[in-house]
């Protein structure tokens, strides 16, 4: 984890956001100053531990595959901002 | 009409001599919040009527029967707005009730308003909500730190009875320390997340913010339990939190981590915690210096790990199935990339573009996995200190409430005054905060918390530490000037 350097611009086209005007200048600054304080975690030697990825003393949760009630189809669709015929209407993605 | 509303069980008591109606809480919170959240801004919606009719229905002899509690922004009550203080939710209503809002209700309680954070629970003042800042009623110029602020400024300043809030990092600590109530956070998997709409899911917990211990270890019990709809919640048995509260504090360890006493952090913070300590050992408990080593390092892995989360959770917002969708798009990805830049703010999307990044390509071994063995290593270090003591005392943040702007343009400042909160989520254990005093500043007062920091599971033990420490100091029967 030596000197590192962000793509903002790129980044950003990976996360589907686009930013305003000057957005990408400020971020710039302030994720590499983030960058540069997470660096400190290269000074620790971490060969053989193990990740913990939560908290939880819980491995595997199941449950029956049984049938039950999920959201009614008006419920799932009343906060879409488009919606027709019991669908959401987006934008077409297939020519 | 002017109602003990610091007090669940006065008002509980009042409910059940018959002296007052459910609604006449509802009543007197309404006056409050209509006296002085034009100052505060601490709720963001507020439907009286619907509270009033849900009060007269509720059932006085539940444990909660009658009581409100302000909701944050965050949090699902089925048919309120839930816009997790974002431009991107405006005009979103719940289709569900969140399980700690079923519960709430189980037990008789009325969620009654909506309160202020910071955007989708990521900051540390409150300044990152698109309905502008919640102000601290003890210095209205003041933050009443994040992101539960709306819930620590609604409660400390009289505007409710008690709140919910969330905490990934210190959310509900930090702003009851900044704002001088109780705020604790359960350990993870205590209490379902299930209708909470998440930001990095590995730490989130919900928890109360309340004007005692009394008050908080009811509603903890009301909302714990384990939940099928969340997987993450943990199957065992929940105490009776209030019934623990009595036995104080002799025969009980704790422990002190040189760690949290650093350079930098103000005098009076410092000051007040040492005397907290010394009054915890003249009541009988036993002091023991400890080390938690990898404290340093929990700022750093935090902000890989709950940025890493919130880019893939907040993924779901692109305007198609709910919340805001940007006009007349080119195409699908436009539609995606315009959405997120018009709905999200600056702090969201900081921590969108600093997760995307450390999970992309080439990066994850260097930042996400790295990040997650130095969890471990924090881990430990709590598994360690809890072989020797029974809880740990701490502050909760190294200063008093820091005047609104001061941070702002300067997020490393930000994320460095969460560095006595965040190893608690990064370690999935429970912490507190109480009052512990004031600092004197600019001729006002303004509260400091001291966090009592428990075992997994160990939230009866840290009420019990936090009630005695209460019924023995002055500092929670302190109103702030409004």
């Amino acid at each position: 984890m030596g000197k590192v350097e962000i793509d903002v611009a790129y980044v950003a086209h990976l996360a589907r956001l686009e930013l305003n005007d000057g957005e990408a200048e400020a971020f710039q600054g302030q994720l590499d100053g983030v960058l540069g304080h997470i660096a400190a975690l290269g000074r620790l030697d971490l060969e053989g531990i193990e990740p913990t990825a939560h908290a939880a003393p819980i491995h595997n949760v199941f449950r029956a595959d049984e049938p039950r009630e999920s959201v009614p189809e008006s419920d799932a669709l009343a906060n879409a901002p488009l919606a027709a015929n019991g669908l959401f209407i987006t934008p077409k993605i297939v020519e | 009409m002017s109602l003990p509303l610091e007090s669940v069980a006065a008002l509980r008591a009042q409910l059940r001599a018959g002296e007052i109606r459910p609604r006449d809480i509802v009543a007197a919170i309404r006056e409050r919040v209509e006296a002085h959240n034009p100052a505060l801004n601490a709720y963001v919606h507020t439907d009286w009527d619907a509270a009033c009719a849900e009060a007269d229905r509720a059932d006085i002899a539940l444990p909660l029967g009658g009581i409100p509690v302000a909701i944050k922004d965050v949090i699902a009550v089925r048919g309120q707005p839930c816009t997790c203080g974002s431009g991107i939710l405006q005009g979103h209503r719940s289709i569900y009730d969140a399980t700690v809002i079923r519960k709430l209700r189980g037990a008789g309680a009325i969620p009654a308003g909506r309160v202020n954070m910071d955007e989708f629970a990521m900051g540390s003042s409150n300044e990152n909500s698109y309905y502008g800042p919640c102000r601290n009623p003890w210095d209205t110029s003041r933050a009443p730190g994040g992101s539960s602020g709306g819930s620590a400024a609604a409660v400390a300043g009289g505007l409710a009875v008690v709140a919910l809030g969330s905490d990934t990092g210190g959310s509900i600590r930090q702003p009851a320390s900044f704002c001088g109530c109780v705020g604790l956070k359960p350990t993870y998997g205590r209490v379902s997340r299930f209708g909470l709409v998440a930001f990095a899911s590995s730490l989130d917990q919900i928890g109360p913010l309340a004007h005692n211990v009394e008050d908080a270890a009811l509603i903890l019990g009301a909302i714990s339990g384990h939940d099928p709809s969340d997987c993450t919640s943990v199957d065992r048995p929940v105490p009776d939190f209030a019934a623990s509260l009595e036995g104080g504090v002799k025969g009980l360890k704790f422990g002190v981590p040189k760690e949290y006493f650093i350079p930098g952090m103000d005098p009076a913070v410092e000051r007040a915690v040492r005397g907290a300590i010394d009054h915890l050992a003249r009541e009988g408990a036993e002091i023991i210096d400890i080390s938690l080593p990898h404290t340093e390092y929990a700022i750093a892995s935090y902000y890989i790990i709950a940025p890493a989360e919130a880019s893939s959770n907040l993924a779901r917002f692109d305007g198609v199935r709910y919340g805001h969708r940007a006009k007349d798009p080119a195409d699908v990805i436009d539609c995606y990339a315009r959405t997120r830049r018009e709905g999200f703010g600056s702090e969201v999307k900081r921590r969108i573009l600093l997760g995307t990044y450390v999970l992309s390509s080439g990066y994850y071994d260097a930042y996400y996995l790295r990040a997650q063995k130095v969890r471990t290593l924090i881990r430990r270090d709590f598994d360690r200190a809890f072989a020797s003591c029974d809880a740990i005392l701490t502050p909760t943040a190294p200063s008093p409430a820091f005047r609104l702007g001061e941070k702002l343009d300067d997020p490393i400042s930000m994320y460095l005054g969460d560095v006595f909160t965040i190893a608690v989520n990064m370690a999935g254990t429970c912490g507190i905060s109480v009052p512990c005093g004031f600092a004197d500043e600019g001729g006002g007062r303004l509260p400091i918390g001291l966090q009592i920091i428990g075992r997994p599971f160990g939230e009866s033990t840290i009420l019990r530490a936090a009630h005695h420490y209460e019924r023995t100091t002055p500092w929670h029967r302190e109103r702030p000037p409004i």
